[in-house]
């Protein structure tokens, strides 16, 4: 925000990015909250056809704006122009939907289980990391922890990776290619093509 | 005159331009990128040194 505008409730959601992680450093079904950050902008842009969550209410891209610019982490430098290129865009949001799906596979084998939990978050697809102390069993079946622990690993991924493109680049350089805003431009793109062709 | 120029195919509208701009020149066009209001923008270059794609531009424009 720029200093001599008015602060709203909503310039604060960062902090929602931060209580996030936290919350789900304790008890991994908090991950499940994440879903809010997945549904929300798709309401935005299929019933208002528009990006408001992006340009208001995100809490991810408020939190490198935080880090990048208030706290001066970002090296503020024009990221290569790929980065944003189209192919690279729907090419990351293919790759976020595949592992999307196979971690929505993963939970579905714990449901019929085939697989056993696994208490680990994995880092960038690949590295796992022993989360045990995030769940000591509850009242719901294990498929709904499962899914806690593959919610979480992406969303931390995601993240680690904004903050990584946020402190070499510009400091919102991860919206340029966040799945959820590929996705709900194409929408929006796609909505107000059909409008003016109906005009 | 200096004015903010956008260019609407690289945008992804996400809006730290809108957000950024002191003028509130700047809006985001049915989710799809960002309009700069001619009449309003002052060509200040906040929203340039803001935008993470590169796509919104401060250019002399004399006969404007």
């Amino acid at each position: 925000m720029a200093k001599n505008k008015a602060k709203h409730w909503y310039d604060y959601l960062w902090i929602w990015s931060i209580i996030y992680f936290a919350l789900g450093f304790f008890n991994i079904l908090f991950a499940w909250l994440g879903l809010i950050d997945f549904i929300v902008p798709l309401i935005f842009a299929i019933a208002g056809g528009n990006k408001n969550f992006c340009n208001r209410y995100c809490g991810r891209g408020q939190l490198f704006w935080v880090l990048g610019r208030t706290l001066k982490l970002s090296r503020k430098k024009q990221a290569p122009g790929w980065i944003s290129s189209k192919w690279f865009r729907y090419g990351f949001l293919t790759f976020f939907m595949t592992m999307f799906g196979s971690m929505i596979f993963q939970t579905y084998l714990v449901f019929a289980g085939t697989s056993s939990l696994r208490k680990v978050i994995k880092l960038f697809w690949t590295f796992k990391v022993p989360w045990k102390w995030a769940y000591n069993g509850s009242i719901f079946p294990d498929f709904v922890a499962q899914f806690g622990f593959g919610f979480y690993s992406l969303m931390l991924t995601s993240t680690l990776i904004g903050l990584i493109v946020m402190a070499l680049y510009k400091e919102r350089t991860w919206c340029t290619f966040c799945p959820m805003g590929t996705m709900t431009q194409g929408i929006c793109k796609l909505k107000a093509g059909n409008e003016l062709e109906n005009a | 005159m200096r004015k903010a120029v956008n260019d609407i195919d690289r945008c992804v509208a996400c809006g730290i331009c809108n957000n950024q701009c002191p003028r509130g020149a700047i809006s985001i066009f049915k989710g799809c990128f960002a309009v700069v209001d001619e009449a309003m923008c002052v060509g200040c270059g906040i929203c340039e040194k803001a935008c993470p794609v590169g796509s919104i531009k401060v250019n002399d424009r004399r006969n404007a």
